[in-house]
C-alpha cells in the first residue's frame, strides 16, 4: 500500500492506495509550516488501521519549494559559477534575474576558465589555482550554496565534475549543484534553473528532514518519495538535492491522477476551478513538457514541466449581460457567499449552470429570473470556450478522450467538439494525491552526441542505456524498466554530426 | 536622426521578428547584449542613410552560425573584433556601421561594435527581411564586393577572406571558418561607401522594425487589434488566419525545412493554407494556389497578439494570423531573384507580386 500526499496552496490531499485500489482519502486546510498538515493527514488515514505495516511508501508532491522562490524567503546565500572563459562574458550569470530575488541570495558570481565546443573540444582548460581562489572568496562572502554551470555541458560534464571537487576541496560544507543535471541545452536558461535550485538546497534538507522526522513518529518507518515536474517520483534523499524538480509537480500530479482514475494513457485533462480552468494533453501517461522556456518565479528557465494552457473561467466567473462577459474576474473561494444561488448578490458561471439544470447546487429558486435564452447563450459561450481550451492542448486533429475534473466542471456538457468521449471520473477531487501515489519512477537523458564517432544507433543505445540506470538507481523494478519516450533533434546549420537525444525510461518501484 | 534607447530594443526584436519570415534566431539573446551594450555606453545614435557624405565609409556586420549554438555559447564582443580587423586590413576608420540582416536577432548585432566604438548605426541594412545565406544580400547583388571580411570568434581567432570569385563562394569559406571556431562568429565585411548605401541597401528598415514593434506594444497596451495596428505602419495584407493542423519539419544540410498547413477561421473558414519553410517561409499556397512567394515576405503571428512565431516554434493548435507583405524592389530585378528568388532555393517557379488588394 502507498500513501500519495499532495500538499496544494489551500489544501493538503491524501490517499491511501492499496495497488491500484482507492482505499481512503481525505482533504484539510494547508498549514502554515507545512508539515503539521501532512502529517494530520498520514494520521487520519493511518488510525484505527490495523494493516499500517502493509504501508510500504509515502509519495509526496508539494509547492512548497517553488513558493519559497515565490516568497523569496528560506533561500540560502548563493554563488553562480560559469565555466567559459573567454566566451560568453558579455552576459555574466544572473543578468537578467529580478533585483529582488538576486539579492535575498546575494547575487555572488563568476565565470572561470573552462566549458566545451558543441562537438565536445575544450573552449579552455580548467585552471585549478583561479578556481581555489574562487572558492576562498566564496567563504569570504558567506556563500553557503554553489551552482556550476560549464558551456555545452550537456554535451560534456566533465568541466562541471572537476570543477566541483576543487571547489568542495577548499570548502567542504558548502552545497553543490551542477548544471548538467539540472537542465539542457540553453546556458542562460540552464545557468538559471542550477541557480535556483541552489538556492533552495537549505530548505529542502530542512523540510525533508522534518516531514521524515514526522512519520516516523506516526509510526511511519517507510521511504519517502518525491513527485518530479516529470511524472515520475524521486528518493528523498534526492530530492534534497534537486528541489528544483518539484517545481510544477502539482499540475504534473493532477493530470496523471486525473487519467489514472478514467483509465486513458492518451486525453487531454481539463481542470476547470472556481477562477481558472488548466488543459493539459497527457501523452502515453506523462504530460507533454513546454517546448518554451518557462518563467519560474521571474527567472528564465528550461525546466522540462509540463504544458498547461491557462485561460481565466470557472466556477466563481462574473457574468455580465450586454455583451455577454465571462470573467476574467471571479469571486473565486467567495463562492459559497457570493454566488446568486448561495443568496448573494453577484451572477457567476454557477449560477447559469444551475438555472440551465446543469448542477443542483444551493438554492434554484434565487436564480429563477435568469431568462433561459441568456442562460442557454451564455452556457453556449462556456463549452465554446473550454472547447477552445482542448483544441489548442491536443497534438493532433485527431479526437482524443477529454477527463473532466475540478469543481467547476458542472459549467460543462457531456459532449465536445474535439473529444471521442468526456470523462467525469470519481474521487477527482482527490485526483493530485491519487497522481503522486502511483507515480513510477524514471530516468531521463538529454544529450548531444557527435555523430563523427558514432552512428546514430550508438547514440541512441548509449542515451537509452543511461537512462535505464539512471530509472534503475531511482529505485526502479530493472525487470520493469521501459522506454517510454525518445526524442531526436538534430542541430540545424552544422554538418549533420551533432545530434540531440532525449530518452525517458520508467520504472515500477521496487 | 534618432537614438536607439533601451527601450526600444523590445520594438525592435518583434518588428525584427515579423521581418523575419520564420527565421533570424531567438531574439532573447541579442536583446539582453544590446541592452548590455546601452547600459554601459549610452544610448546608440541611428543615422538615415541620406545623413551620409562623401566622407563616410560604412562596415556591415553579423553574426552567422548554428542557432543552437548561438543560444549556449552566447556571443560577446566578436562583431566588435571583426571591424576593427577590416579596419586594420583596410587602413581605413569606419564610421559607420550598418547590419547584414534586419530580420531576426542580427537586427541588434550592430549596436554592439557601435557602442563600443562610439560609432553610429545606419537605418538600413541588406535584406530587408532574412535569409539563410551570406550572399543573399542586396549589397552584393548590385556590385559591393563581398571581400575582405573579418569572421572573428571569442578566443582571439580572426580569420580575413581578402579575396573571393563571388559572395557565394564568401559564404563558403566564412561558413566553414564559423564551424570551426565552435559553430558561432560574428563578422564585419564589405567597407561601403554613402552612395553605395544609398543605391545598394534597404534603406528606412531599422527605423520600420521599430515603428512594427511600437504598433504591436501599443495595441496591447490599449487592447486593440495588434494586427490591424501592424498593417497601418507597413503596407501589407492578411494573408490568412486559423490553426496549424498540421506541421512537418525536418532538418537536412542544414536547415529546417519542412511546411506548416493552416486550417481556415472565420472568414477563412473551409479554406487551408500550406507554408514551405527553409528556416524562413518561403511558398504560401491558399488550397492549391501560390498566393505569396520569396522574396515578399509571409510572417507568421500569434493571432491575439501579433507576436511573430518562428519556424523553431511553431506547434499544432496555434492560432494564427498569416502576413503578407512585398518584398523589397532590390530583390525583385533578374539579378536579385536570381539570388535570393524561388530558384535559388530550388523552387521550379516563377516569381509573381503579392497582390495587396
Amino acid at each position: 500500500m502507498h500513501i500519495g500526499i499532495d500538499v496544494g496552496g489551500t489544501n493538503t490531499d491524501a490517499v491511501l492506495m492499496d495497488s491500484d485500489v482507492l482505499v481512503d482519502k481525505i482533504k484539510n486546510p494547508t498549514t502554515p509550516d507545512v508539515t503539521s498538515g501532512i502529517i494530520s493527514c498520514i494520521n487520519t488515514l493511518i488510525s484505527s488501521r490495523s494493516d499500517v505495516d502493509q504501508i510500504d511508501a509515502v509519495m509526496l508532491g508539494t509547492t512548497h519549494f517553488v513558493n519559497a522562490l515565490l516568497q523569496r524567503r528560506e533561500l540560502a546565500p548563493s554563488a553562480a559559477l560559469r565555466l567559459c572563459l573567454p566566451a560568453t562574458t558579455m552576459l555574466p550569470p544572473l543578468i537578467d534575474w529580478p533585483n529582488d530575488l538576486k539579492n535575498s541570495i546575494g547575487g555572488h558570481t563568476y565565470m572561470a576558465r573552462g566549458g566545451h565546443e558543441y562537438d565536445g573540444r575544450e573552449i579552455s582548460s580548467i585552471d585549478e589555482k583561479e578556481l581555489r581562489k574562487i572558492a576562498n572568496q566564496m567563504t569570504d562572502e558567506g556563500v553557503r550554496s554553489v551552482s556550476i554551470c560549464g558551456v555545452f555541458s550537456p554535451v560534456d560534464g566533465s568541466h562541471e565534475k572537476i570543477a566541483a571537487e576543487i571547489i568542495k576541496s577548499e570548502t567542504p560544507d558548502v552545497n553543490i549543484t551542477l548544471s548538467s543535471e539540472i537542465g539542457r541545452v540553453g546556458l542562460l536558461e540552464r545557468e538559471n534553473a542550477a541557480m535556483l535550485n541552489a538556492c533552495l538546497v537549505e530548505v529542502a534538507s530542512k523540510t525533508v528532514a522534518a516531514i521524515r522526522t514526522a512519520m516516523l513518529s506516526a509510526g511511519l518507518n517507510v521511504p519517502l518519495f518525491f513527485s518530479q515536474n516529470d511524472g515520475t517520483l524521486m528518493q528523498s534523499e534526492f530530492a534534497s538535492h534537486y528541489p528544483v524538480f518539484t517545481i510544477a509537480s502539482g499540475p504534473t500530479n493532477s493530470m496523471r491522477g486525473a487519467a489514472f482514475l478514467s483509465g486513458v494513457l492518451d486525453a487531454v485533462i481539463v481542470d476547470i476551478g472556481g477562477t481558472s480552468t488548466d488543459g493539459g494533453m497527457l501523452i502515453r501517461g506523462f504530460p507533454r513538457e513546454a517546448a518554451v522556456s518557462v518563467d519560474v518565479a521571474g527567472v528564465r528557465t528550461n525546466f522540462r514541466m509540463p504544458d498547461v494552457f491557462s485561460t481565466a473561467l470557472g466556477g466563481g466567473s462574473l457574468i455580465k449581460q450586454n455583451p455577454l462577459t465571462i470573467g476574467p474576474e471571479s469571486v473565486g473561494f467567495k463562492l459559497a457567499s457570493e454566488a446568486m444561488v448561495f443568496g448573494g448578490g453577484q451572477m457567476t458561471a454557477t449560477d447559469i449552470a444551475v438555472a440551465n439544470g446543469m448542477a443542483e447546487v444551493g438554492d434554484l429558486r434565487l436564480v429563477s429570473n435568469i431568462e433561459k435564452s441568456f442562460s442557454e447563450d451564455t452556457i453556449n459561450e462556456i463549452q465554446k470556450r473550454v472547447e477552445d481550451v482542448v483544441d489548442q492542448v491536443k497534438i493532433s486533429a485527431q479526437p482524443v478522450p477529454v477527463v473532466l475534473v475540478g469543481g467547476g466542471s458542472i459549467l460543462v456538457r457531456n459532449s465536445f467538439d474535439g473529444a471521442s468521449n468526456v470523462l467525469r471520473p470519481p474521487d477527482a477531487e482527490v485526483a493530485n494525491a491519487i497522481g503522486a501515489a502511483i507515480s513510477q519512477v524514471g530516468g531521463q537523458v538529454e544529450k548531444v552526441y557527435s555523430l563523427t564517432d558514432m552512428s546514430r544507433d550508438e547514440a541512441l543505445d548509449l542515451a537509452k542505456d543511461e537512462a535505464t540506470q539512471k530509472a534503475v538507481e531511482a529505485g526502479g523494478d530493472p525487470k520493469s524498466i521501459e522506454i517510454v519516450d525518445i526524442e531526436e533533434i538534430p542541430l540545424t546549420y552544422l554538418p549533420s554530426n551533432a545530434l540531440r537525444v532525449k530518452v525517458k525510461a520508467v520504472g515500477n518501484l521496487i | 536622426m534618432w537614438h536607439i534607447s533601451e527601450d526600444d530594443l523590445e520594438s525592435i526584436a518583434i518588428g525584427a521578428g515579423i521581418l523575419g519570415t520564420g527565421g533570424g534566431g531567438n531574439p532573447y539573446i541579442g536583446m539582453l547584449r544590446a541592452r548590455q551594450m546601452i547600459r554601459e555606453n549610452g544610448p546608440v545614435k541611428v543615422l538615415s542613410p541620406n545623413e551620409l557624405d562623401e566622407n563616410d565609409n560604412i562596415v556591415c556586420v553579423g553574426g552567422i552560425g548554428a542557432p543552437t549554438v548561438g543560444i549556449e555559447k552566447v556571443r560577446d564582443k566578436q562583431s566588435y573584433y571583426a571591424l576593427k580587423a577590416i579596419e586594420d586590413f583596410t587602413g581605413k576608420k569606419a564610421t559607420a556601421i550598418i547590419s547584414n540582416e534586419i530580420g531576426g536577432s542580427n537586427s541588434l548585432e550592430p549596436i554592439i561594435p557601435a557602442a563600443l566604438a562610439g560609432l553610429p548605426i545606419v537605418d538600413a541594412d541588406g535584406m530587408g527581411r532574412a535569409y539563410p545565406e551570406v550572399q543573399m544580400k542586396t549589397y552584393f547583388v548590385y556590385g559591393v564586393p563581398s571581400y575582405p571580411m573579418a569572421v572573428c570568434d571569442e578566443k582571439g581567432n580572426t580569420a580575413l577572406i581578402t579575396e573571393a570569385l563571388d559572395a557565394k563562394w564568401v559564404e563558403r569559406m566564412a561558413r566553414s571558418v564559423t564551424i570551426q571556431m565552435g559553430g558561432v562568429a560574428c563578422y564585419a565585411l564589405a567597407p561601403m561607401t554613402a552612395h553605395q548605401v544609398q543605391t545598394t541597401a534597404v534603406l528606412d528598415s531599422l527605423s520600420l522594425v521599430k515603428r512594427l514593434g511600437d504598433a504591436v506594444r501599443n495595441a496591447r497596451t490599449i487592447h486593440e487589434d495588434p494586427i490591424e495596428a501592424l498593417l497601418n505602419v507597413h503596407p501589407g495584407k492578411v494573408l490568412f488566419q486559423g490553426k496549424i493542423v498540421d506541421l512537418d519539419r525536418q532538418t537536412t544540410a542544414g536547415f529546417a525545412r519542412g511546411q506548416v498547413v493552416i486550417e481556415g477561421m472565420d472568414q477563412f473558414e473551409s479554406d487551408k493554407l500550406t507554408i514551405e519553410f527553409q528556416n524562413e517561409n518561403l511558398i504560401a499556397r491558399l488550397n492549391s494556389e501560390i498566393i505569396c512567394i520569396v522574396p515578399d515576405l509571409i510572417c507568421i503571428v500569434d493571432s491575439e497578439r501579433g507576436e511573430p512565431i518562428t519556424t523553431e516554434l511553431l506547434r499544432y493548435g496555434f492560432r494564427v494570423t498569416v502576413l503578407g507583405f512585398p518584398g523589397p524592389d532590390l530583390w525583385k530585378t533578374p539579378e536579385g531573384l536570381a539570388t535570393a528568388g524561388p530558384s535559388a532555393f530550388g523552387y521550379d517557379v516563377e516569381y509573381s507580386t503579392l497582390e495587396l488588394t
